[in-house]
């Protein structure tokens, strides 16, 4: 097969939380450049497949492989899968109270250059770097002061992962509904953020419900997750083909043996 | 993450070394002759001698407290050494050409050069190990300004007068169990005195270091700070990795005359013990400020060490319109047990009181916050404002919060904010996500749990103190 070339690899991945299987045999391939939308009903484990690629502690993986630029992810400690470029924009920001966004972000900054054997960043590049970042996802630049996501609405949450995304750089996005509660003009916005990050060498995962983030962000592939597993693949106009017809015809006949076990 | 947070309590006690200095010690054991003894080293004058020994007669009658959330075996007060000084300080060093290389270096590893060129500019040190001051920096310099830095040893030479109005005003000779002990048998300690109106030009710090084994350490520190003069103090203290324990017990009186500001900050750092709780301080600390007419007294406090801490910096705030305040991190791992807080005894009217409280469990530690605000009945307008946060690192702590309030003023206002929190599996995972490593990602988010005390540290004891807490997590999570 084809994959030396390719960014991520999963093959045939079965994972679970909590002693319960909800990533049931996922295979997906992503070459450098290319942006996959993936779409799904609630509880299809979206967000469980962006945990499990990114290392989340209470997350195992029963079976199969994940590659990222050939190396064994699935290896890797959770931050170094971060340093290796695995970029998560969380569906829920957690806030961290007392310490300001600025901190932190160049702490996260530090730690890959770190880990890449680069010196730190100086304190006054990063400034400019953050502010101009704040300027692109249109927060104020006050926001660097603030407690990370202390008290920030939904949509400024939303608009600081993007922020984290720009100062760090990933190889892979994984961008979880980051669409979700965004007014119009910061959809915009949020779009405008993801096609500027935009290169050959630089992948996406978007997880999205709406057809409308695709019309802004192109994708090259839409999947549609459903149960665990990729039912369904197609090109940009399978988005278009879920808006009218939801997600019903894609559908196994409902699973009966869930309650058993 | 419990696995990892007993892995991190095999962590290294930077400060754990002991220094090869021959000493002068006495051999265990306490009776009258023992604190005549000691009395009779430092020349005291006579009056001296008989305060020692009446709060010895009176601690014999005493008996050690139990109410505090801690547990230890019973203190053989004769099994501990009362006396050890270095025996390169037996005739005095005049300058610090003659102090011992060998006590000049101890406090170098500890970051705390004495040489005065290579010191932080800004601050004077009293550099107390074992029983005795080893070396004051910068005396001339604040001479100048009529400021007074010195060993009590050596004020109650020099200045007996101020010595004897002041000491055992604020905390009363059997005022409690431990601090009636160190009246008896207190070694040495630092003495302030800032003049009318003047602000002390640098911060003043006290270092105090055990050396020695099986001796207990008592120090006691008196500052006065005279009308409308400010003045900024820093103690801080480390001692070896030893299998003992052993035993802390100052006091610290601070009296803040008319429109007076004193601002008083630890780092206390004494040896935890190891991960089985064997060895470490026992820290048994009475210290207490009085504040007259619009004076102000602000106890900063980051504890970190010691097994056991029993300790409530507290504020009597008898002048009309004065104000106490109480900023207070307390990190308790493996082992260690703290009970600390504070009291605020409101007396004058329109006293003002504030309490930040932050107490962080990690390991099988218990964490306590204990604290009494007073309102008597002629603090007319008084108010208090005490926020308590604890939070809990790993599931094998624990975190206790006991307030006490007593208002015999129905114009006083008291509020009273407590929390309780965890580092959250999804803050770990979003900092490691972003590239940290698990402990970077605990202290920074302790750090941020912190910071309202924090930035009440003088600038340069913030960063240490951040870098205390990172250093003491170390590995403490996963
Ligand atoms: N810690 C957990 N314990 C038990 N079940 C869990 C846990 N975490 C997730 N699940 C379950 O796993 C399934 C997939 O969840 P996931 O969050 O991945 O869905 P999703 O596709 O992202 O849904 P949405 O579109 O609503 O965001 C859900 O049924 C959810 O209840
Ligand atoms: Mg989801």
């Amino acid at each position: 097969m084809s994959n030396t070339n390719s960014l991520l690899t999963i093959k045939d991945l079965h994972a679970s939380v909590e002693e319960k299987q909800i990533i049931k045999g996922l295979d997906l391939d992503i070459k450098p450049g290319e942006v996959h939308a993936i779409m799904g009903p609630n509880g299809a484990g979206k967000s469980t497949l962006g945990y499990v690629l990114s290392g989340r502690d209470s997350y195992s993986v029963d079976s199969g492989s994940v590659t990222l630029d050939g190396e064994d992810l699935l290896e890797m400690e959770t931050e170094d899968r971060a340093r290796a470029g695995l970029f998560l924009a969380f569906q829920y920001p957690v806030e961290i109270p007392g310490v300001s966004n600025l901190e932190f972000l160049k702490a996260s900054v530090d730690a890959q250059r770190q880990a890449r054997g680069e010196e730190a960043i100086t304190s006054a590049d990063f400034l400019k770097e953050a502010k101009a970042a704040c300027k692109q996802v249109n927060l104020p630049v006050a926001f660097l002061k603030r407690g990370v996501n202390e008290g920030f609405s939904g949509g400024e949450k939303k608009r600081n992962e993007l922020m984290q995304m720009l100062l760090l750089k990933p190889k892979l996005c994984i961008l979880d509904e980051t669409d979700s509660g965004l007014d119009i003009d910061a959809l915009q916005i949020v779009a405008e953020g993801v096609n500027s990050q935009r290169s050959a060498d630089r992948s996406f995962i978007v997880v999205t419900h709406y057809q409308r983030l695709l019309d802004y962000i192109k994708p090259d592939f839409v999947h549609v997750l459903s149960d665990g597993k990729i039912v369904k693949s197609g090109d940009a106009s399978l988005a278009l083909e879920l808006e009218a017809q939801g997600y019903s015809w894609l559908q196994k006949e409902p699973v009966e043996d869930e309650l058993e076990g | 993450m419990t696995e990892q947070i007993d892995k991190a309590l095999a962590r290294e006690y930077e400060a754990g070394f002991v220094s090869d200095v021959e000493s002068e010690t006495f051999e265990p054991g306490l009776d009258e002759n023992v604190i005549r003894r000691i009395s009779e080293m430092k020349g005291e004058p006579e009056w001296m001698l008989e305060w020692r020994l009446s709060a010895f007669r009176e601690w014999l009658e005493m008996e050690e407290p139990e109410w505090a959330l801690v547990d230890y075996p019973k203190i053989d007060f004769q099994s501990i050494s009362y006396y050890s000084a270095p025996k390169s300080m037996k005739d005095k060093p005049k300058s610090l050409d003659e102090v011992d290389p060998e006590l000049l270096r101890t406090y170098e590893k500890l970051g705390i050069p004495l040489i005065e060129q290579q010191m932080l500019a800004g601050i004077a040190v009293d550099a107390v190990f074992d029983s005795v001051s080893v070396v004051t920096t910068f005396r001339e310099k604040l001479e100048e300004a009529g400021v007074i830095f010195c060993p009590i040893s050596e004020a109650l030479h020099k200045y007996p007068d101020l010595v004897k109005k002041y000491i055992g005003s604020v905390v009363p000779k059997k005022d409690n169990y431990y601090a009636a002990l160190n009246c008896a048998v207190f070694t040495d300690g630092s003495f302030v005195y800032i003049p009318k109106g003047t602000r002390c030009p640098m911060e003043l710090s006290t270092y105090f270091r055990i050396n020695e084994q099986n001796t207990g350490q008592f120090e006691r520190t008196l500052i006065i700070a005279d009308e409308g003069s400010h003045v900024s103090y820093l103690e801080g203290c480390t001692a070896p990795q030893r299998d003992e324990n052993q035993l802390h017990a100052a006091v610290v009186e601070l009296v803040a005359m008319d429109n007076a500001e004193i601002k008083y900050s630890t780092v206390q750092n004494w040896y935890p013990g190891d991960e089985n709780g064997k060895g470490g301080i026992y820290n048994f600390v009475t210290k207490r400020g009085i504040c007259h007419t619009n004076a102000k007294i602000s106890w900063t406090q980051v504890e970190t060490g010691s097994s056991v801490t029993w300790k409530y910096p507290s504020c009597i705030l008898k002048g009309d319109n004065s104000v106490g305040e109480f900023y207070s991190v307390a990190l308790t791992r493996g082992r260690q047990q703290a009970d600390t807080g504070t009291k605020m005894i409101h007396i004058g009217k329109n006293t003002k009181s504030t309490i930040i409280s932050k107490g962080i469990s990690a390991g099988r530690s218990n964490n306590s916050y204990r604290g009494l605000v007073r309102m008597n009945p002629g603090a007319e307008g008084a108010r208090n404002f005490t926020q308590c946060d604890s939070l809990l690192i790993g599931d094998q702590c624990g975190a206790h919060t006991f307030p006490y309030v007593e208002s015999r003023n129905p114009s006083a206002i008291i509020e009273h904010e407590a929390t309780t929190s965890k580092v959250s599996d999804e803050q770990m995972f979003l900092c490691r996500q972003r590239g940290l490593d698990p402990e970077k990602a605990v202290s920074m988010i302790v750090n941020g749990f912190c910071k309202e005390v924090f930035k009440e540290l003088p600038m340069e004891f913030a960063v240490e103190a951040g870098k205390l807490l990172e250093i003491s997590l170390e590995g403490s999570v996963g």
